[in-house]
């Protein structure tokens, strides 16, 4: 929802403190989905996941949340899907060049940005380009998954 | 990066070991690509780049006579990658007709129509050709052209573009890991816009590029010096100017009517209501939109960090010569073009290699 998408990013700090929560969560949980099947925990936790993105940020459900680089404002919504932005053709009212009756994503992942904390700001991180074998998996476990390889290293 | 001495203090440019024709240059040292426009910009000269518009044609008589304009004028010249969204002559056939008589290429490469496979292929074959210089947009929308109802791509962006051909040139491999027997010897570059929001976010941008590859950018059409000596400072502040070669995009206005258009339709060019009444006010007003480009070009030269100007003169593509002699951007250069040799013989190639940049 628009109206949503807006408002997350002006609370882009509280937003991005629950997704931390949420990451931990599921670091904590990760030993027992193991023992579960990651393979099996990936649709419940969509049933979940894509609700809830899809009514907080418009979520295209890619796959790879970048949400806490882009101050809560989803980039998958730029008609371009450009993932480090913005492009050059943002209006000068700061609309978007190809729906000019939506705020350019660019310019709210900015706006939200500068909610957050300057330590937390990682809107100058260059976003590698997507996998799109993950576009419709959840994110979050993706997330976790990374986060626990990163602690067993 | 930055020269030691003033653009004035320079030795001549002299074009000792020019190629034959699509043949490349050795790559000095310290340099990334066997390109002229590389060379130029590293000695620490003011470049010029224009713009060439592919023709809507099979013919190569035409891309021919499109380039001849801008001989003697022009460092290097871009070959757009389906501009505005509209069909023409592919950037990788221009850039290769025109590799083969010598012209030094900058080839723009769009994301909007090819995926991460094609453009990786496309990369290999432009530097095969001889293609020094490649330029990464994200590229407009495809509802700004003239096939709206086509699927856009935009399966890389601009930065990951960037990010993907730095990594075959200096890791020499495909993305995928894949070896590559040679990598393609090119110089990056980036497109950079100061004068769209988000403003405060802009030269922060200009540093993200620069981390992924860009070597240097060519920005949206200037036609506010004010905003973009603002940019400047900040670039400047930042440090940005001495990591990356900035050539400021200027071009002529037609007409006071042109301007407006350009204004409410083509999204990102932010055209000041005082250039619009200087060309009302004008006789001739054409010739005042050329007036306008030359004293953008001026003022350039005098902003700290600025290396060149890329000029977009679309629909006046006769005109570049008029605007780069009147504007002394050359200072005193010329740049090499096919003949040049042949045309004077008091510029008899040199035999030696005196070569400033080396």
């Amino acid at each position: 929802m628009y109206a949503m998408r807006r408002w997350s990013a002006r609370h882009s700090s509280t937003l991005k403190a629950l997704y931390h929560q949420i990451e931990n969560l599921l670091v904590k949980l990760y030993p027992k989905l193991e023992k579960v099947g990651i393979q099996k925990i990936e649709k419940p936790l969509m049933f979940i996941e894509k609700p809830a993105k899809s009514f907080l940020f418009d979520s295209q459900s890619c796959g790879q949340c970048t949400l806490g680089s882009t101050g809560m404002s989803c980039p998958m919504n730029c008609p371009k899907t450009i993932r480090n932005g913005p492009c050059g053709g943002v209006r000068a009212n700061g609309k978007c060049e190809v729906k000019p009756e939506m705020d350019c994503v660019w310019v709210v992942a900015w706006e939200g940005t500068q909610n957050l904390k300057p330590e937390e700001r990682a809107i100058q991180i260059v976003q590698p380009m997507l996998d799109w074998r993950l576009k419709g998996k959840s994110a979050w476990l993706r997330a976790a998954e990374q986060k626990v390889r990163e602690l067993r290293s | 990066m930055t020269p030691v001495l003033k653009r004035s203090q320079l030795p001549t440019f002299s074009y000792a070991d020019e190629p034959t024709p699509g043949e490349n240059l050795p790559i000095l040292p310290g340099h990334v690509s066997p390109g002229r426009l590389e060379r130029v910009l590293r000695a620490g000269h003011f470049a010029v780049t224009t713009e060439i518009a592919p023709p809507d044609s099979a013919d190569p008589e035409e891309v021919y006579a499109r380039a001849k304009l801008f001989d003697g004028y022009v460092d290097a010249m871009n070959a757009t990658d389906g501009s505005g969204a509209h069909c023409h002559m592919s950037s990788v056939g221009m850039c290769s007709l025109l590799t083969r008589k010598g012209y030094a290429m900058v080839m723009q490469i769009s994301c909007r129509d090819r995926n991460r496979i094609a453009i990786q292929g496309d990369v290999l074959g432009a530097a095969a050709m001889g293609v020094c210089n490649i330029l990464c947009l994200s590229g407009d929308g495809v509802q700004a052209g003239d096939h709206p109802e086509a699927k856009p791509v935009f399966d890389l962006d601009s930065m990951t573009a960037l990010n993907t051909i730095r990594t075959m040139r200096d890791e020499s491999r495909f993305l995928s890991g894949r070896k590559l027997t040679y990598p393609p010897k090119v110089f990056l570059g980036g497109a950079a816009n100061p004068f769209a929001p988000p403003f405060d976010y802009r030269p922060l941008r200009l540093a993200k590029k620069i981390a992924a590859g860009a070597q240097f950018v060519q920005t949206q059409y200037c036609f506010d010096i004010g905003m973009f000596k603002t940019y400047m400072q900040k670039v400047r502040d930042l440090g940005l100017h001495e990591q990356v070669f900035i050539l400021l995009g200027v071009g002529p206005l037609a007409s006071a009517k042109t301007a407006e258009w350009i204004r409410n339709n083509v999204a990102g060019v932010h055209i000041p209501d005082s250039i619009i009444n200087r060309l009302k006010g004008a006789q001739n007003q054409k010739q005042e939109g050329i007036n306008i480009c030359i004293d953008m070009i001026n003022e350039a030269r005098e902003i700290e960090g600025v290396h060149g100007v890329h000029i977009m003169a679309y629909r006046q593509e006769h005109n570049v010569a008029e605007i780069v002699e009147r504007s002394g951007a050359l200072e005193g250069r010329t740049p090499w073009h096919p003949g040049m040799y042949e045309a004077n013989h008091s510029a008899t190639q040199p035999t030696t290699t005196e070569d400033s940049t080396v």
